[in-house]
């Protein structure tokens, strides 16, 4: 097994968790944090990508798009935070609204 | 021997990574969710290194960590100003047997992803050879940056779009932002006189070392975003006379560049940013230079979180 | 291996050994400002030694220059943001730990 795909394994373990927390809590924020957490699991297997075995010319074409990934995602991260804020000043509440409240 | 310690540091580091994602995502208490969140970017730079990505490695650092990092703990802070019962985060809604088939079909995901990523072709070469077959036609020496602002300068023209859409997503939401809890001090004012115009003079090496070594506009952008950010939490504010064109002038320099750029390719060369090989240095550097300025105004921005001067509405 | 090989082993080593006591300070002592104490005082140290290892082994000025630029930058922010939660501690009514 080479580094990059102990590495790029590592990404896929990261996406998982990142995606489990997504979907487990409810706070916006740590939806935001858990979203972060998969992009990075996802820029981990493309960086995997650009060398997948010592002999092969290192591939810049996949670190141009992790750049840019990362520029979007905190683009998007800012977006979000916004929107959260927005929300709570709105309901009092950092969570969005769903069938808990319904039924409780 | 050799190969022994780096395998040894490659496995502490990615356990290293993976453990502090679990621990930022499963703590209970939200300020400490958001510093092992810096605290796992941090670690991801270090990856980035033992990867051979030294470009990405400075953009996680600046970015994914440094700006990411300012405004999570930002927003943590306007979010506790706004109700303290917002930043108490309530166990998940999800109980019983719904979170086990969630965790089933988590490992099912998990399972999947790691068999597709383990079963990918070993002799795959990539594009670098080409990239290096085509260094000398594009400027620059750093293939990195040649990708960026030449070969696939379109992504980036799009991403600095993007970059420039949240910030006017974010202003149009129209949030009130809290008044500062209490007065920077006099460590802080000291700090912010030593550094910001360090950070200033990093921000233009890393521009222009971009071109043939790791750096470049975003990077360089983000150095500058965090000597905005550093003025701004030692109290000091944007001038309202800078507060109405001239910020949005900074906002829309480098996107402006960009596109006027591409529209002009297109008229002459039959094809969006197609650089032709004598100018193509030239105008990388424009555009970098632009992008920066616009790229580290518009971070600042969206740190603040709303247009300055209507702070106290 | 040169004189200068062994000297930069030598610093980088007692660099590492002032990280790790600062690493144990860190996880074993009571509160916030000796915790501090520990973190601040061993990583500048450890930091300084560590650059002057390195720069030993580099060959022009200017990175050694640049090495030494890291170094000074991580006491400043090192020594303003100690100062700044050791303040925002006290500010949240945290008392230094007694015995």
């Amino acid at each position: 097994m080479s580094v990059a795909l102990f590495y790029a394994l590592a990404g896929a373990g990261l996406f998982s968790i990142g995606l489990h927390a997504l979907l487990v809590h409810r706070h916006l924020l740590r939806k935001i944090l858990a979203v972060n957490v998969m992009g990075s699991g996802v820029f981990l297997v493309l960086a995997a990508m650009a060398a997948p075995n010592a002999i092969a010319l290192s591939d810049p074409v996949p670190h141009a798009m992790i750049i840019t990934g990362i520029v979007v995602a905190v683009a998007a991260t800012a977006l979000a935070l916004v929107l959260m804020l927005k929300l709570t000043a709105e309901t009092g509440q950092a969570v969005l609204p769903g069938r808990e409240e319904e039924n409780s | 021997m050799e190969t022994l310690i780096s395998w040894a540091i490659d496995v502490a580091l990615a356990l290293l990574v993976v453990s502090l994602a679990w621990r930022a995502l499963a703590s209970t208490d939200l300020f400490k969710a958001i510093v092992l969140f810096i605290a796992f970017g941090l670690v991801l730079t270090l990856v980035w290194v033992r990867l051979n990505a030294t470009d990405v490695a400075l953009a996680e650092a600046a970015i994914g960590a440094g700006v990411t990092g300012a405004l999570l703990l930002a927003a943590y802070a306007k979010l506790r100003a706004t109700s303290p019962d917002a930043i108490v985060d309530r166990a998940g809604g999800i109980s019983g047997i719904g979170a086990i088939s969630l965790l089933i079909l988590i490992l099912l995901v998990a399972a999947a992803l790691g068999y597709a990523v383990w079963t990918l072709p070993s002799d795959y070469t990539g594009l670098g050879k080409e990239v290096a077959a085509n260094l000398d036609q594009s400027g620059v020496s750093n293939p990195v940056t040649a990708v960026l602002l030449n070969f696939r300068g379109y992504d980036t023209l799009l991403e600095i779009m993007v970059l420039l859409l949240a910030l006017l997503g974010a202003w149009s939401l129209g949030i009130t932002i809290p008044r500062p809890e209490a007065a920077p001090g006099l460590v802080l004012d000291t700090l912010s006189r030593l550094l910001v115009p360090l950070l200033i003079l990093v921000a233009a090496y890393l521009l222009w070392v971009g071109a043939h070594a790791p750096g470049g506009a975003f990077q360089a952008g983000a150095v500058l975003a965090a000597a905005g950010v550093l003025m701004l939490l030692s109290g000091r504010e944007l001038p309202a006379a800078l507060a109405t064109w001239p910020l949005r002038l900074a906002l829309v320099l480098g996107p402006a560049t960009f596109l006027m750029l591409a529209v002009i390719t297109l008229i002459l060369e039959g094809r969006v940013l197609k650089l032709s090989p004598e100018w193509a240095g030239r105008l990388i550097l424009i555009i970098e230079t632009t992008a920066t300025i616009s790229i580290g105004v518009t971070l600042t921005a969206l740190f603040m979180g709303a247009p300055p001067g209507e702070e106290d509405r | 291996m040169t004189t200068s090989d062994y000297l930069s082993v030598a610093l980088l080593t007692t660099g590492g050994l002032f990280f790790l006591a600062g690493t144990f300070g860190l996880l074993r002592f009571p509160d916030v400002f000796t915790r501090l104490h520990a973190l601040t005082k061993a990583d500048n140290v450890g930091l300084g030694l560590t650059v002057a290892g390195l720069a030993l082994q580099v060959d022009s000025w200017a990175v050694a220059g640049k090495l030494l630029l890291i170094w000074l930058l991580a006491l400043l922010a090192g020594a303003t943001v100690s100062y700044l939660i050791a303040q925002g501690a006290l500010r949240l009514g945290i008392r230094p730990w007694k015995r």
